[in-house]
């Protein structure tokens, strides 16, 4: 798109580009990331919802060469519009850029489809394997994500019991240098856990709870040897054999690359986190089903908590068939740096919703706003440049017609990636068009 | 006295009471009379008649005379029983002594491609259907075995092969040492069946409603092979010999006695029943059956409970398990049931008589126990004219005991099997149990037994009492009606009899109960056209490209959590379908989410009958299976249905000739129902191109397409739909998730709702389902869907579909109470349901639901601590493990007997 030309929108103008975008049909194929941004632009009226817990009602945004430049009440405030675009965004609500964390996305196309994943690959320890290198950014789903105000996302690997390194894009990118916001963010640790002995098929069915004990043992100390090792290859300048494995687990002990670790049972997290401890290691604890029945342990260990995701069904036959709705509030109003995920990648649509749902179960709306803004940027080590629409940060956010946390407010207008007015078309959209156009003509 | 005692042994050990007429003897015939009197002794000649200082006489195997004043002939070796107690011993009706138990297939969970028997030979062609099988050709003594039984007071049992679903017929046997000729009491005691496949190769069937089809086929099979001459097939011509003896139903629980005891009301038998000690949980339904049944006192142990981490997986269920479980006997008592007791599932007889004597702590009579180790036992295989009790002519089998049976310290010292003598020896004080010390051990004086009170269903957020129906007034509401006068504000509804009686303004309450709704919305209940929910044993009976006979009316669970949960969530009535492993599936049923009822009240009741059928990937088994099953491409699914419908007007055409003797196939009537319009389809369906043929299909073989569901594509072919009269039932946004996703849209709902399509999203997911309200709300979001009609898609317009949109989907005079208060607009992720009505009854009450929960955390402390008292006290415990419902989707395979021999598997290894 040249966004030339459009230098003076009011509202009208500004609807008519929309309209007209709208009317054009696109290919996926011709969905082309955005250019940088070429003017300053200031958003006017709209409510600003910074994703810190505050909100400004009638707010102006400022944004230049891809950073927010000024934030504040529009009601006290005369500007020099000279210059500049002006987006007149009254009685619209303005959020920062939603962050999907933990998620495969690129990685995976069709779930049934082997030749369209790369996400988990095979080995136990897999400290060395890096998401970014695969993450697709001509996948036709992240265009889909957008439209609901998801724009960056931690592309992160699966399997075996280190998984390896994650990375954090933001998802309109010609490849995946464009991408990428930050480079190996974190290491992704699943917990051994013993699998629960029950009535099943397969492999499983004929081993013995002691057998599967063992196993979880002997990769515990496997585990544990690792990370001595690591840690000693840490610390030693020339080793003398290089080990890729030990070498991609080096930042891990100067806090330059977090420690996700996937527990879900209070004795697997108490373990966990006394594991990374040992290491000099604060994690970031990833499901934590039962993280609610433990948390002065995890307040005194400082942990974050990625919880996953809110629309689940409850655990265990006895819990409180909401529980999977209020846990991340429970957390977050005791006091814990709560994230909110949900699997998978095509599901990252949801994410607002997951956020939407934590409030409507008790935590504040604007709350419910970070866990998927500034806590996340926080965890992801992002939040300098994301998070929240303060100065000097990137200009990485969505307007929406209504309260984006819940489907009946969620309409996305217009979205920026460090200041680059983004296409918000995708394929789900343009099929919708050439069948509505159809049935429309064949009306005729 | 010992010597003595051992030398008596020897004695028995090399004589007979009798002559094996046609064996030869190596060495010199040595036949004794076996002429005894036993004198002085409390004679129990059953557990209504007790003579006191009586005589029994015995000749050879037989009882001569049981009584007082009888004079003892010359030539009887008189015993003195001064003091001792003689009772008829005891009798098992379900044993598997001497025999060898199936090798069940451990099995990967695979399918193997198995279709048709592996047997040679001119049987039948289920291997799972195997009345040829007959014990009294395998039976072989076992001699160990056989001493344990009659140390335990056992003198006779039933022996069955306990494989396959047609069993054949099972043996009652003496627990005598003689030769296998002289032991057999009766050779045909009995015709066994179960849902169980057991060693079967066969794929089909994989569930449990496919074993329940299968049987129901098997006697029609059976039947119409009584009236024909062109097949010979072993297995049908024993089933059919095998109709006039007891028959004898391994079910398991009280739910599958239901569902064995239909099967046998179908066709005309009264099946007795060998179920696993839970009927508590539903005594009445148990009893409506009219069903002698037998059971175990196989009671659970208590759970090790210390740890409290741990503990927390074990659901209340599990623990009101372990609490009742000894209470069951006694229950079945008070009842009015007629049960035997098996040892059958006690990890060893000494816990056998030690969880006896718990039962009869817990409130079972003594009477009772002997009866039902006794008489009852012995009528239903058909040896009551042999033993069970103490009367002349009958077998000489009795134990005589130091003491009243079931008092303390009281041993069994002798049991006589057809007259032949064997002695108890008492090991002298090594500590280690005897059935005799357990016997003796409970020393306790007997004190009645506090218990939870059973609760319906028997699991979490069950309720003692029923809840009520009620007269209710919601006042002052935003009311979404559904019908032409849209969404009313500040209006009131008015819920009577289960109905609703009048929607408007300033409603006058009358009796009713006033509830303020002031801010709060009112819909009519959410309806799930798509669920998976309460279904017990596989949703897939998917070993074959056609699964019309199955029927999930058959398996209904009423104790599936996830009724509750979804009532959480608004929803009152689901859709529960098979899956969609094969083109036809199976028979569908609509239930209404009456949480607590039995699984025959949960039935809609009165509406129409579906079936699912399915398309693409998973019915050409792209993602599963070994290739082998037909189809596997689309081209061969449409031949599939086809040649389906081609052969069932053939057989409704071959039904209508007088004096046919026409197969009876349950398949197809199914599929004959469909083309009378009396059974409607409802369609699993992805891409364009497989609905388009369907339709063509449908077009050219003269039957309707009632629904597409999930038609992903529907979008597509839209204008088809409509021009047929299709419905379209959808996901809101699901996509990706497969190849044939590859082009799902959420603009699907809205494109097929502009085109004037039925349109609806339906879950297919036990979690979705619970805010399919939110779902509803997403058609707003892609597509600007009008609220009003965007929440059509899952209350009206699946009524509509399901073709009960006269008794449910709208609010509106005389229509059905199903009706949900929400927090908020229905459509907002904001709203929760607050209360959910159906038929006027608040299943679902949030403020209630924190009262449930509260409850729930004090009975689980109470029984926390009572295991802890217990363990204290020396009980055994095992180790937390919690139980793994199932959750179904459209896509679970599993096979049903894999399951239940896994859980027999990890039983005996508590």
């Amino acid at each position: 798109m040249n966004w030339k030309g459009h230098t003076l929108m009011n509202k009208y103008i500004f609807t008519l580009l929309i309209s007209a975008l709208g009317l054009r049909v696109f290919a996926q194929a011709n969905i082309s990331p955005a250019g940088p941004q070429d003017k300053k632009t200031v958003i006017m009226g709209a409510k600003l919802h910074i994703g810190n817990g505050q909100v400004i009602e009638n707010g102006y945004l400022i944004f230049d060469k891809g950073k927010i430049t000024g934030v504040g009440d529009a009601t006290t405030v005369r500007f020099d519009f000279s210059g500049s675009t002006v987006i007149n965004a009254n009685g619209k609500q303005v959020y920062p850029g939603f962050i999907a964390p933990v998620t495969n996305l690129g990685l995976a196309e069709y779930e049934s489809v082997k030749a369209t994943l790369d996400f988990a690959e095979i080995g136990t320890f897999n400290p060395h394997i890096r998401s970014l290198v695969a993450y697709n950014t001509d996948s036709k789903v992240p265009a889909t994500l957008r439209s609901n105000g998801v724009l960056m996302a931690q592309i992160t690997p699966q399997g075996g019991t280190i998984s390896g390194s994650s990375s954090v894009v933001q998802l309109d990118a010609w490849n995946w240098e464009d991408a990428a916001l930050r480079k190996d963010d974190a290491q992704h640790l699943n917990w051994p856990v013993t699998p629960k002995p029950r009535p099943g098929f397969g492999s499983r069915a004929a081993v013995s709870e002691e057998l599967l004990k063992e196993r979880t043992q002997k990769i515990l100390f496997e585990l544990d040897q690792l990370f001595a090792e690591a840690k000693a290859y840490a610390e030693t300048e020339k080793p003398a054999v290089i080990n890729t494995r030990l070498a991609a687990m080096k930042h891990l002990f100067d806090g330059q690359q977090k420690l996700f670790i996937s527990a879900d049972a209070q004795k697997d997290i108490t373990a966990a986190i006394n594991f990374a401890k040992k290491y000099g290691i604060t994690p970031v604890l990833v499901g934590g089903e039962e993280a609610y029945l433990m948390i002065p342990f995890l307040k005194e260990n400082n942990i974050s908590v990625v919880v996953k995701q809110p629309h689940a069904l409850p655990n265990s036959v006895d819990d409180d068939v909401n529980l999977p709705y209020k846990n991340a509030g429970i957390l977050a109003n005791a006091g814990i740096n709560v994230v909110v995920s949900i699997d998978g990648y095509w599901q990252q649509r949801n994410l607002p919703f997951m956020a939407g749902t934590v409030a409507a179960w008790g935590l504040d709306k604007e709350k419910a706003l970070q866990t998927i803004t500034l806590n996340t940027a926080k965890v992801l080590g992002i939040d300098k440049s994301t998070g929240s629409l303060e100065n000097g940060k990137d200009a990485t956010f969505f307007i929406s017609a209504g309260d984006a946390l819940d489907m009946k407010g969620n309409r996305v207008e217009q979205a920026f990636i460090q200041g680059r007015s983004i296409n918000l078309d995708n394929l789900h959209k343009q099929l919708d068009k050439k069948f509505s156009a159809k049935y429309a003509s064949e009306k005729k | 006295m010992k010597k003595i005692l051992l030398q008596l042994m020897l004695v028995f050990f090399a004589t007979s009471v009798f002559a094996q007429q046609t064996y030869p003897v190596n060495g010199s015939y040595d036949i004794r009379q076996g002429t005894y009197a036993l004198i002085n002794a409390t004679i129990v000649v059953n557990a209504n008649q007790t003579i006191s200082n009586g005589t029994l006489l015995i000749k050879g195997q037989t009882i001569q005379s049981a009584g007082t004043g009888i004079s003892v002939p010359k030539g009887y070796v008189v015993i003195d029983l001064k003091g001792k107690f003689i009772y008829p011993s005891f009798v098992d009706a379900f044993t598997s002594y001497g025999i060898t138990e199936p090798v069940r297939n451990p099995g990967s969970g695979q399918r193997q491609s198995i279709f048709v028997s592996t047997k040679k030979g001119a049987y039948g062609w289920n291997e799972a259907i195997r009345p040829e099988t007959q014990v009294n050709a395998l039976f072989n003594a076992d001699p160990k075995k056989a001493d344990e039984l009659r140390k335990a007071g056992f003198g006779s049992v039933n022996v069955i092969s306990r494989d396959g679903i047609a069993r054949g017929t099972s043996a009652a046997v003496t627990l005598s040492d003689e030769r296998e000729n002289n032991t057999m009491l009766n050779p045909q005691s009995a015709a066994n069946y179960s849902f169980n496949k057991g060693s079967s190769q066969n794929d089909y069937p994989t569930s449990l409603m496919g074993s329940i089809a299968l049987l129901r086929q098997t006697y029609y099979d059976a039947q119409w092979y009584g009236k024909q001459k062109q097949e010979y097939n072993i297995s049908l011509e024993e089933f059919n010999k095998q109709q006039t003896i007891p028959q004898i139903f391994e079910a398991d629980g009280w739910q599958n006695i239901l569902r064995a005891d239909k099967i046998g009301k179908e066709f005309g038998k009264q099946y007795v029943i060998k179920s696993n000690g839970d009927e508590y949980q539903r005594i009445n339904e148990v009893k409506s059956t009219g069903a002698s049944l037998i059971i175990p006192v196989n009671f659970v142990k208590a759970y090790d409970v210390e740890d409290t981490v741990e503990a927390r997986s074990i659901s209340l269920a599990q623990m009101k398990g372990w609490e009742m479980a000894p209470a069951n006997p006694s229950i079945l008592e008070k009842a009015g049931i007629k049960f035997a007791l098996t040892t059958f599932g006690s990890e060893n007889l000494k816990d056998f008589w030690t969880n006896l004597r718990t039962a009869i702590d817990y409130g079972l009579t003594e009477k009772q126990a002997l009866l039902s180790m006794t008489e009852i036992p012995a009528t239903m295989i058909g040896i009551a004219d042999k033993v069970g009790s103490l009367e002349k002519g009958k077998l000489a089998n009795f134990i005589i005991t130091s003491d009243s049976l079931f008092k303390k310290n009281s041993n069994i010292e002798e049991n006589w099997v057809q007259g032949k003598r064997f002695i108890t020896f008492k090991k002298e004080a090594q500590g280690k149990d005897t059935v005799a010390t357990a016997l003796a051990k409970k020393a306790e004086p007997r004190k009645a037994q506090t218990l939870g009170p059973v609760i319906y269903p028997f699991t979490s957020f069950g309720t003692a009492s029923p809840l009520k129906q009620e007269s209710v007034l919601l006042k002052n509401a935003t009311v979404w009606t559904n019908e032409k006068e849209g969404i009313l504000q500040n209006a009131d509804v008015l819920l009577e009899n289960g109905k609703i009686k009048a929607i408007g303004k300033n409603l006058s309450a009358g009796n009713a109960k006033v509830i303020d709704a002031t801010g709060k919305h009112i819909t009519a209940g959410i309806i799930d056209e798509h669920s998976h929910i309460a279904i017990a044993g596989g949703v897939n009976e998917g070993a074959q490209s056609s699964s019309a006979e199955v029927r999930i009316t058959d398996v209904v669970n009423s104790e599936d959590v996830n009724i509750y949960r979804q009532l959480a969530g608004g929803v009152t009535t689901s859709h529960l379908l098979h899956g969609s492993a094969n083109p036809v599936g199976g028979q569908s049923q609509l239930i209404k989410l009456r949480w607590g009822k039995s699984p025959e009240e949960l039935k809609f009741g009165g509406n129409d009958g579906f079936i699912k059928f399915a398309l693409g990937e998973n019915v050409k088994q792209s993602n599963f299976g070994t290739g082998a099953r037909f189809p596997v491409t689309r081209m061969g699914v449409e031949q599939s249905f086809v040649d389906e419908f081609t052969r069932a007007k053939e057989y409704k055409a071959a039904l209508l000739k007088k004096d046919n003797n026409v197969r009876r196939d349950l398949e197809l009537d199914a599929i004959v129902e469909i083309l009378d319009n009396k059974r409607f389809i409802t369609c699993h369906s992805y891409v364009q191109s497989e609905i388009n043929m369907l339709i063509k299909v449908a077009d050219s073989l003269g039957f309707k397409i009632n629904t597409f569901t999930h038609i992903l594509e529907g979008y597509k072919v839209a204008d088809k739909m409509k021009a047929h009269g299709i419905n379209g039932s959808t996901f809101s946004d699901w996509w990706a998730y497969k190849m044939e996703v590859a082009e799902a849209i959420p603009y699907n709902g809205k494109i097929m709702h502009n085109v004037g399509i039925t349109t609806a999203f339906n879950s297919d997911d036990a979690e979705m389902a619970r805010r399919l309200n939110q779902e509803a709300g997403k058609a707003t979001l892609y597509g600007e869907v009008p609220e009003e009609d965007a929440l059509k898609f899952v209350t009206l317009n699946p009524a509509k579909m399901l073709h009960i949109d006269n008794r449910v989907g709208s609010l509106k005079a005389g229509k059905d109470a199903d009706v949900v208060i929400w927090s908020d607009n229905p459509l907002s992720i904001y709203a929760k349901a607050e209360k959910t009505f159906v038929d006027g009854i608040a299943y679902w009450d949030i403020d209630r639901d924190a009262q449930i929960r509260k409850d729930q955390k004090s009975e689980r402390n109470r029984l926390i601590q009572k295991m802890q008292d217990n363990k204290k006290k020396g009980a055994k415990t095992q180790r937390p493990q919690a139980d793994a419902p199932r959750i179904y989707n459209c896509e679970t395979l599993e096979d049903y007997s894999l399951e239940l021999n896994e859980l027999e598997r990890t039983h005996t290894h508590e």
